[in-house]
């Protein structure tokens, strides 16, 4: 079981909370322009990415606030977290895919 | 390829079982092959036996960066059916159902298919309706299906508990009788050695790290021992699909999670049939050596980590007593995790690509061990025509631009 630290409420058991998904992913400023292909890769394409990985998580059972998190998908170690609307923490490449 | 059978078997016991010949051969990778298959399991075993087969096409490796079967095909619950909701779903399975039917004749090679029944539960009036209206579309699609209701459940698996005073009450199932178990080591081992019979090289410890491209067009693989060139390269790598597909800059639909499932410690035959819950989420059966055999959904969290967390073990055992409270004293033996790639409409992508040559196999989520065949088969087809057979057109790459999604979510008698 993960244990994840919630920017507000500290370190929590993964049973309190929701996973989001990727993080990142900005909703098209003029979806009226987009092309059937922009939109499937918006909606539809996912990086799925094995190594440090950005995602959304949801404290539902605890705050009910969304945040970020960096994880890394095969140690599944949690490199850091984050709030929404903030600027992700670089991750030095390499000191995490060890 | 020696022919297995009750003769040779009366024949090798006269030496005391010392000359019985490898299964397949392990060959140097040649400077090139017609196709190159990645990804030794199950779906890409299977594929290259009906390239050779069905298309004569023999200049054919089978890349495998651990052993054969060591994936997914190693760790799923064995569950074979067709009892799927959707005519395109219907079509592929239930072609897979018949190749298994006869496939241990075909390759020579006992799979042991048990067709055992299985049972999908309704525990609400909205699972009797889906189970019901399943049942009629199945009907409709030529996949035998019936209704049984509580008392039914009761007669056909009598260890079910079917008490009203249950928090989710049995109130009736759908049944494929044609459904069941199978060996899941021995589909891979077979159809590796009925390959290989056929001129096959299957090459393991082989890891495939990129794909090399002339203009849009594949034209081989570089691998852990080397470049090897190929005029079609067919991505058979449940699991890992994205991080192929990626190596030729396509971007797929798929998430990558750990599903989980576990074992007991063996018990005497209890449960002779197949017990699905998608209310409760569980799956159970017993296996030949008496290990009841349990399975449910994926964890949420992205991983290619083959592990997944404790509580979603508590969870489907949770699930697995309300059922069958007969086995709250069974003590579970050992639990472990397969990477699935999920997609988003819970269909698979048997598909050509946009790179001339690059064809893809995957997505097939937690359900892919009953599609081995009709999987291996439809794509074999893919790659000899370079154009889908019609069993697996509806599974293209580019339905997720049309629209035109086979949404299973919900629907294929199972939560995902």
């Amino acid at each position: 079981m993960l244990l994840i630290e919630c920017p507000w409420c500290g370190k929590r058991h993964e049973t309190e909370f929701q996973y989001g998904g990727e993080a990142h992913i900005a909703r098209p400023e003029h979806p009226e322009e987009l092309t059937d292909q922009q939109w499937a890769d918006f909606l539809f394409m996912k990086t799925n990415t094995k190594g440090v990985f950005r995602e959304r998580w949801n404290h539902s059972n605890g705050c009910r606030r969304w945040f970020n998190a960096i994880r890394h998908t095969v140690s599944h170690e949690i490199l850091a977290v984050y709030k929404m609307g903030d600027e992700p923490p670089k991750i030095e490449a390499g000191e995490a895919d060890k | 390829m020696a022919k297995y059978s009750i003769f040779s078997i009366a024949r090798n016991a006269l030496n005391n079982h010392q000359d019985w010949p490898r299964q397949w051969r392990s060959p140097e990778p040649k400077p090139d092959y017609d196709v190159i298959i990645v990804g030794g399991g199950g779906h890409g075993l299977a594929t290259a036996y009906y390239l050779a087969k069905e298309h004569g096409i023999t200049n054919v490796a089978v890349l495998e960066k651990g052993w054969l079967g060591g994936g997914n095909t190693a760790r799923n619950t064995t569950i074979v059916r067709s009892n799927y909701l959707w005519d395109e779903s219907a079509a592929i399975y239930e072609k897979s159902l018949k190749l298994w039917e006869g496939l241990s004749q075909d390759i020579n090679y006992n799979v042991m298919l048990s067709q055992r029944g299985v049972l999908n539960l309704a525990h609400n009036l909205s699972d009797v309706r889906e189970g019901k209206r399943r049942v009629s579309a199945n009907r409709l699609n030529g996949v035998d299906a019936e209704w049984l209701d509580a008392q039914g459940v009761k007669e056909f698996c009598p260890v079910v508990n079917i008490s009203d005073k249950a928090r989710h009450p049995v109130l009736g199932a759908t049944l494929q009788r044609r459904g069941g178990v199978a060996r899941h080591d021995s589909v891979a081992w077979g159809y590796a050695r009925a390959a290989d019979a056929r001129g096959v090289d299957i090459i393991q410890n082989c890891e495939v790290t990129g794909l090399r491209r002339e203009g849009d067009k594949v034209v081989g693989v570089e691998t852990s021992r080397g470049f090897i060139g190929a005029k079609k390269v067919a991505l058979v790598t449940a699991g890992h699909s994205s991080v192929l597909a990626s190596m030729a800059d396509i971007r797929l639909p798929l998430e990558s999670h750990p599903l989980q499932a576990l074992v007991s410690e063996p018990i005497k035959p209890v449960i002779d049939c197949v017990v699905m819950s998608g209310a409760v989420h569980v799956y159970v059966s017993q296996s030949d050596k008496g290990e009841l055999v349990m399975g449910a959904g994926i964890d949420s969290f992205n991983s290619y980590g083959q592990r997944g967390s404790f509580h979603v073990i508590e969870h489907q055992l949770g699930a697995c007593l309300e059922l069958f409270p007969i086995f709250s004293r069974v003590r579970m033996m050992r639990s472990w995790g397969g990477i699935v790639d999920t997609s988003p409409d819970a269909s698979p992508i048997v598909s050509k690509t946009p790179v001339k040559g690059l064809y893809i196999n995957g997505g097939w989520g937690t359900g892919g061990f009953k599609a081995t065949p009709g999987s291996g088969w439809a794509f074999a087809h893919t790659v000899a025509k370079d154009e889908p057979h019609k069993l697996n057109a509806p599974f293209n790459l580019d339905r997720f631009t049309s629209g035109a999604l086979v949404d299973e979510h919900g629907a294929a008698a199972v939560a995902h």
